[in-house]
């Protein structure tokens, strides 16, 4: 599927949003945090360039369901070290759960077992960024506009899973329909991401 | 307006266009945007309008002219290119002694406003030019695979005098600078090399793939990205950039690492492609944040 100027512009200013939430807007935080977050928030940057420069065809790459865990999984990783008080159990778990993605995409593996590594890793981590700033906020922890992360976190959650059940061959949408929405989608998560980071 | 002079200025506004393109405006710009970007690194005033003006003029100038004149000295060349036959040189839209009076015409306004500006800048822009034309087109282009080293070299000047210019003497940032954009150059080059073998082949240029094959071109694209990545974080830290900045620009040199590993491990026209691209958007980026960072 061609990608249209409109496709291009939305992920170049994507890529500019997530390069300044590398370079700017997560100074001040913890060392763990930093490195999750500049994974999480670059790994959206090159993967961004990447797509306008080779357009929706580069996301037939078997790396894109692995590429797709990492986003998640530290930018949660970020949030739960930071936030909660099970950070160093959430760091083993974001470990072996990329870890399992890369096996159970990398070698032949029996039955469902790819789609449920990938349901459980995504499923878990889409939820931490969703709920996480979300209970925060009302909680009064942070900042009301902190939910914002939240509903980032929904978004990322809803492209990851497209992404990923299209690449196992279980395409919950058509794969037109996934490419059409995807820039968009993109940047209205790294726009909540950014601005709940900042007034959060 | 009589039909005469009407027909007059339409043949100069399409005189224009040729030279226009005959400078390569992408090319010459992203140079002019690491001369500029050098400057700024000096942490110079940097709003000194009257000297960023005559940098930004006389380095375009004398890149231009270069690049004009490689032009008429490869035009035979060209005219076997399918890339490159239809250039003006080539095709025979511009006389070739008005294509040499035009480039040694910029050439000698360009370094001459360098020296009138800057001993040492001048200098510096002068050796750019003489590499590149003389050392690299005129001299070993034809004979070895090689010359691109010095195509690098004459393509890492701007960056030098930019900064030489804001310093006022070469120093080790402004060095690694340039090594970045040396290594940088056959990230450039190499994948173009590639792409286009037959055209090369059928004009008898020596490139890499023609002399030392697909893979040793490719595992050379792959170190020169890596080094180049490097002295770029290097000169980055030296210059004083904030974390933050050069958390960046680690990022976007991982991704040109990421893509040098894949042109290595699992080449194919699409990555050769990307890396390209990158590559250049790379150091586009680069010199951005060099800019920004000091402002």
């Amino acid at each position: 599927m061609k990608m249209t100027s409109l496709d291009r512009t939305l992920l170049l200013v994507t890529g500019i949003l997530a390069a300044y939430q590398v370079a700017v807007g997560i100074d001040g935080f913890g060392a763990l945090p930093i490195i999750a977050y500049t994974i999480g928030f670059g790994v959206l940057l090159v993967a961004g360039l990447l797509l306008i420069i080779l357009g929706f065809d580069v996301l037939d790459s078997p790396v894109v369901v692995i590429v797709s865990t990492i986003i998640p999984l530290s930018l949660s990783l970020g949030l739960v070290w930071q936030h909660a008080s099970f950070g160093t159990w959430y760091l083993v778990f974001a470990i072996i759960g990329f870890f399992a993605i890369v096996i159970t995409r990398s070698f032949p593996m029996p039955g469902k077992l790819p789609t449920i590594t990938i349901a459980i890793v995504h499923g878990i981590a889409g939820l931490t960024i969703f709920l996480l700033p979300i209970i925060l906020s009302v909680q009064g922890k942070t900042q009301p506009l902190f939910s914002l992360v939240g509903i980032g976190g929904a978004l990322i959650g809803i492209g990851g899973l497209l992404l990923s059940f299209l690449k196992a061959g279980r395409p919950i949408l058509s794969r037109e329909t996934i490419f059409k929405i995807l820039p968009i989608l993109l940047l209205l998560m790294t726009i909540c991401f950014v601005a709940g980071f900042k007034f959060g | 307006m009589t039909t005469a002079a009407q027909s007059s200025i339409d043949n100069r506004k399409s005189k224009i266009s040729l030279y226009w393109s005959l400078t390569k405006p992408l090319q010459s710009g992203l140079l002019l945007a690491t001369g500029l970007a050098g400057y700024m690194s000096a942490r110079c005033p940097v709003f000194n309008v009257g000297t960023i003006l005559g940098l930004a003029g006389s380095l375009f100038l004398a890149i231009a002219g270069s690049t004009v004149l490689n032009m008429w000295w490869d035009r035979d060349i060209d005219a076997k290119m399918g890339r490159t036959q239809k250039r003006a040189t080539s095709s025979g839209a511009v006389t070739e002694n008005e294509v040499l009076r035009v480039g040694l015409i910029l050439s000698v306004v360009g370094v001459g406003w360098a020296v009138a500006m800057d001993a040492l800048y001048g200098l510096i822009v002068f050796a750019g030019l003489f590499f590149d034309v003389v050392v690299y087109s005129m001299w070993l282009k034809r004979r070895t695979a090689w010359s691109i080293v010095w195509g690098g070299i004459s393509g890492a000047m701007p960056i030098l005098a930019g900064r030489a210019l804001g310093l006022g003497v070469v120093d080790w940032i402004g060095l690694t600078l340039a090594l970045g954009i040396l290594f940088w150059i056959p990230t450039h080059t190499l994948t173009f090399s590639m792409k286009f073998a037959k055209d090369y082949a059928a004009a008898c240029v020596p490139t890499f793939p023609s002399t030392y094959g697909l893979a040793a071109t490719r595992a050379t694209i792959a170190i020169s990205s890596v080094l180049a990545a490097l002295a770029m974080v290097i000169a980055g830290y030296g210059i004083g950039m904030d974390w933050g900045f050069l958390r960046l620009l680690g990022v976007l040199s991982a991704g040109l690492l990421m893509l040098a590993v894949a042109i290595t491990f699992k080449p194919s026209e699409r990555v050769n492609f990307g890396l390209f691209k990158y590559a250049s958007i790379y150091m586009l980026a680069a010199m951005i944040l060099v800019v920004i960072e000091v402002m």
